[in-house]
C-alpha cells in the first residue's frame, strides 16, 4: 500500500447563492421534504447566512384569509413580546383576526437568534380614507407601514393560502426548523440558500421576499438598486429589508399585479434586449422593445441575476439578459423544476422528460392548469 | 414528488435536449447503471484489467466509488486514495453535484486514469485535468474542463455554461448541446491545442475572448445555429460551424470564411473521433462528411489593443 501523501487543503468558499423551484402543474400538493433535499444538495453555494422557502396552497382551511407571517426580532424575549403587543394593537384596528398562533418550529434544530415568528389569518377592515383603496393596495399599504413604523416587527409574508419561511442558517436548517417537510403541502415551492455579498445577514434579509402572494428568490446582485429603489418609492414602496432583492419583488408587484403586464413584457423591462439586438428586430417588435426601455428604463435590473418569481398558479424563472448567473429548467410529467444546477433536480427526480438551459432574459413560465 | 431512490431504479436518460431529434435524445434503455454484479467484481486497488479500446464507452473492471451522500472533498479524497493505491480505472456511481471531479488527480509523467461517472457530476468537472480520460454517462453542469491541460472528457448528454473555459490542452466531446460561453478564453501554446466538439448547438457567446484551439459545432439536430455574440473578442484559434450562420450573430472581432483543404482534413478527423465516441450516431457519418461548414477566425490578434493603450 502506498503511503498516503496528502497536502492540507484550504477550505474553499464557493461564493454564490442557490435557488430552486418545484411546481406540480396539475395543482397537486406535495410536502417540502424533496425541496429541502434539493436545496441542501447545493449546500456549498451558500454560507449559512440565509435560507428560506415559499410555499403555495399550504393553508386550505384559511384560504380566503390573508396569512400574515410576522417576525419580532430583538435581543430579549421581552423586546420581542413588546413589539408583538404593539403590532397586535395596530392589527386589531384595521383587520379582523380570524386566527393567530406561533408558527410551529422544531426547537431541537439549532438556529442563530431566532425571532418570535407568528402568523395571523386576517380579513381587511379598512376605515375612513383607507376604504377607498383596493383590498390589495390596502394590504400593501399596511405591510409597508408596519415594516417601517413598528420597531422590530416585520411582515415577511402577506398572501392568501401561501407562506414564506426564512431565516439565518443553511436552507435545510431553516426548512427543518419550520418543519416544512412535516407540516405543509403545497403545489409550488421555491427555495433559496444565501451567500450575502453586500449586506449583513439577518432574518428579514433572507429570501424569499414576499408581498401579497408574490415571492422572489434571487441569485446575483442588482447594481441598479439605487435607481430602481428611487423609482419604486414614487409608487409608495419602501425598501426596509437592507437587500437588493427587495426591489425585484416590488417591481414585480408594480408591473404584474398593479399594471397587469404579462410576464413576456415584464421580462423585457427587467432584463431588456440590448440596443443592437433591438435594431435587428422587425418593426413592430422593435417599437415595443424601444418603448419599454424608454418608459421603464429605471426598472432595468442591471447586474448579474437569476430569479424565480412565484404567485398562485405560476412559477417563472428569469436571468439577466446575458445570463451571468445559472439557471437550469426541467420537466417530468406534471412536475416542473427550476434550479441553479441540474444535480439537485436529478436527486429528487432521477428521470426527466426534458432539461434545458434557458436563454438569457427569456422567461421560463410554468402554470398550473385550471 | 420524491422519485425512486433506489439506485437500481435510476437509469440515465439522455440529456432530454428537447431540441434534438428523437434518435438523438431517446437513448435510455441499456444506458443505465451497470448491474451491481458486474461492478462489484472488481475491487478497489485492482489494476484495471481489461485494456479495451480507449474509445469504447463500456464499463469494464475498475474500482467503484458510490458517491451517494459524499461531499465534494470526500469524493475527491476517495479518488485520490485510489490513484495513490495504483488504481487505473475508477467508476463513480450516483454522482450528484460533487464538484472538481478529476482535479486532484495531478500525476505528471504517469499513466492516465480512466474515470467513468454515472449520475450528474457537479460544476468544474475536470478542472485543471492533467492527462486523464473522463467519461460521463449523463449530463454535466457548468465549467467542465475549466483550465484543463491535457486528457479527454466525453459527455453522453448535454453540458451547462462555460464549458472549456480557459482550457489550454486536451479534448472535450459533448454529444448534445452546450450552454452559454463555451470555450471562453480558451488558449493554445505551441503543440498544446485544445479541442472542443459539440454534437448539438451552443448558446450565446460561443468562443468569447477565445485565444486559441479548435471548436467544432455539429448541430446534429439540424436546428440551425441560434446563438448570438459568437466569437466576441476572439483573438486566436478557430471555430467551425456545420451549416451556416448569420453575420449579425457574430461578434465584430471575427471574420467568416469557407474552410480550406487543411481544414477539411481536420474536420474529417474530428468528426471521425466524435463518432467513435458516440457509436449510436455512426449513421450520420456520411451526412456529416458531406455537409458544408463555415470557419470563424479572429480579425486581429489584438482586438482591443487600441482601446486601453495609446
Amino acid at each position: 500500500m502506498t503511503r498516503r501523501t496528502r497536502r492540507r487543503l484550504i477550505e474553499k468558499e464557493i461564493c454564490s447563492c442557490s435557488i430552486f423551484g418545484a411546481m406540480n402543474r396539475s395543482g397537486e400538493r406535495f410536502g417540502g421534504g424533496g425541496v429541502i433535499e434539493a436545496i441542501a444538495n447545493m449546500h456549498v453555494r451558500g454560507n449559512g447566512l440565509g435560507g428560506g422557502f415559499a410555499a403555495y396552497g399550504i393553508y386550505p382551511h384559511y384560504r380566503d384569509y390573508y396569512a400574515f407571517h410576522l417576525m419580532f426580532t430583538g435581543t430579549s424575549e421581552s423586546v420581542k413580546r413588546s413589539s408583538k403587543a404593539e403590532f397586535d394593537a395596530f392589527l386589531h384596528q384595521g383587520f379582523q383576526v380570524v386566527h393567530d398562533e406561533e408558527i410551529p418550529c422544531d426547537d431541537s434544530v439549532w438556529v442563530r437568534d431566532p425571532p418570535l415568528a407568528w402568523r395571523y389569518f386576517v380579513l381587511p377592515d379598512p376605515k375612513g380614507e383607507d376604504a377607498k383603496l383596493s383590498e390589495e393596495d390596502y394590504i400593501v399599504d399596511k405591510v409597508m407601514w408596519v415594516n417601517t413604523r413598528i420597531d422590530n416587527a416585520y411582515i415577511f409574508s402577506s398572501g392568501k393560502d401561501m407562506g414564506v419561511f426564512k431565516g439565518v442558517g443553511f436552507p435545510e436548517e431553516i426548512g427543518r426548523y419550520f418543519m416544512l417537510d412535516r407540516e405543509y403541502r403545497g403545489n409550488i415551492w421555491t427555495a433559496h440558500g444565501r451567500f450575502p455579498t453586500n449586506t449583513q445577514a439577518w432574518w428579514g434579509g433572507a429570501h424569499p421576499f414576499g408581498l401579497l402572494d408574490w415571492t422572489v428568490v434571487h441569485n446575483g446582485e442588482i447594481s441598479s438598486y439605487g435607481t430602481n429603489r428611487r423609482y419604486l418609492e414614487m409608487y409608495g414602496y419602501k425598501c426596509t429589508l437592507q437587500t437588493d432583492t427587495e426591489v425585484i419583488t416590488y417591481a414585480v408587484d408594480l408591473l404584474m399585479r398593479r399594471q397587469r403586464l404579462p410576464i413576456e413584457l415584464v421580462a423585457r423591462i427587467l432584463s431588456p434586449p440590448i440596443w443592437n439586438a433591438i435594431d435587428r428586430m422587425g418593426e413592430k417588435e422593435r417599437s415595443i422593445a424601444r418603448t419599454l426601455r424608454m418608459v421603464y428604463g429605471p426598472l432595468l435590473m442591471n447586474g448579474p441575476f437569476t430569479i424565480i418569481i412565484a404567485h398562485h398558479g405560476e412559477m417563472i424563472g428569469l436571468t439577466d439578459r446575458v445570463r451571468l448567473r445559472p439557471l437550469t429548467a426541467a420537466a417530468r410529467g406534471d412536475m416542473m423544476y427550476l434550479s441553479s444546477e441540474e444535480a439537485p433536480i436529478r436527486l429528487i427526480s432521477p428521470q426527466l422528460d426534458e432539461v434545458w438551459t434557458p436563454n438569457g432574459g427569456e422567461p421560463v413560465v410554468g402554470q398550473i392548469r385550471c | 414528488m420524491t422519485g425512486p431512490r433506489n439506485p437500481s431504479d435510476i437509469d440515465h436518460p439522455s440529456s432530454a435536449d428537447q431540441k434534438l431529434p428523437s434518435h438523438l435524445s431517446a437513448r435510455t434503455a441499456g444506458q443505465g447503471i451497470p448491474d451491481e454484479g458486474s461492478l462489484e467484481r472488481s475491487d478497489p486497488g485492482d489494476e484495471a484489467a481489461s485494456p479495451t479500446a480507449e474509445t469504447s464507452n463500456q464499463v469494464c473492471g475498475g474500482a467503484v466509488v458510490d458517491a451517494t451522500g459524499l461531499k465534494t472533498k470526500e469524493l475527491s479524497d476517495r479518488l485520490r486514495d485510489l490513484m495513490l493505491a495504483g488504481t487505473g480505472r475508477m467508476i463513480v456511481k450516483n454522482a450528484c453535484g460533487q464538484r472538481y471531479i478529476g482535479t486532484r488527480l495531478y500525476r505528471p509523467g504517469q499513466a492516465s486514469l480512466q474515470i467513468e461517472i454515472f449520475g450528474t457530476p457537479g460544476n468544474d468537472l475536470g478542472a485543471f485535468l492533467s492527462g486523464h480520460r473522463i467519461l460521463v454517462h449523463g449530463n454535466v453542469q457548468d465549467g467542465v474542463g475549466n483550465t484543463m491541460d491535457r486528457g479527454e472528457i466525453v459527455v453522453e448528454g448535454r453540458a451547462g455554461d462555460v464549458l472549456g473555459m480557459s482550457m489550454r490542452g486536451g479534448r472535450i466531446f459533448v454529444r448534445d448541446g452546450v450552454g452559454y460561453r463555451t470555450a471562453l478564453h480558451m488558449k493554445e501554446y505551441l503543440d498544446q491545442k485544445p479541442v472542443v466538439v459539440i454534437g448539438g448547438t451552443a448558446q450565446d457567446f460561443l468562443g468569447e475572448y477565445m485565444a486559441g484551439g479548435i471548436v467544432l459545432v455539429l448541430d446534429l439536430g439540424n436546428r440551425g445555429h441560434q446563438s448570438n455574440f459568437i466569437g466576441t473578442g476572439m483573438h486566436g484559434g478557430a471555430i467551425f460551424l456545420r451549416g451556416s450562420v448569420n453575420l449579425t450573430q457574430l461578434g465584430k472581432e471575427v471574420e467568416i470564411s469557407a474552410p480550406g483543404e487543411e481544414d477539411h482534413a481536420l474536420l474529417e478527423n474530428l468528426i471521425h473521433e466524435f463518432l467513435i465516441r458516440f457509436p449510436e450516431l455512426a449513421a450520420r457519418q456520411e451526412e456529416l462528411q458531406k455537409s458544408q461548414f463555415v470557419k470563424l477566425t479572429p480579425v486581429s490578434k489584438r482586438p482591443y489593443g487600441k482601446m486601453y493603450a495609446y
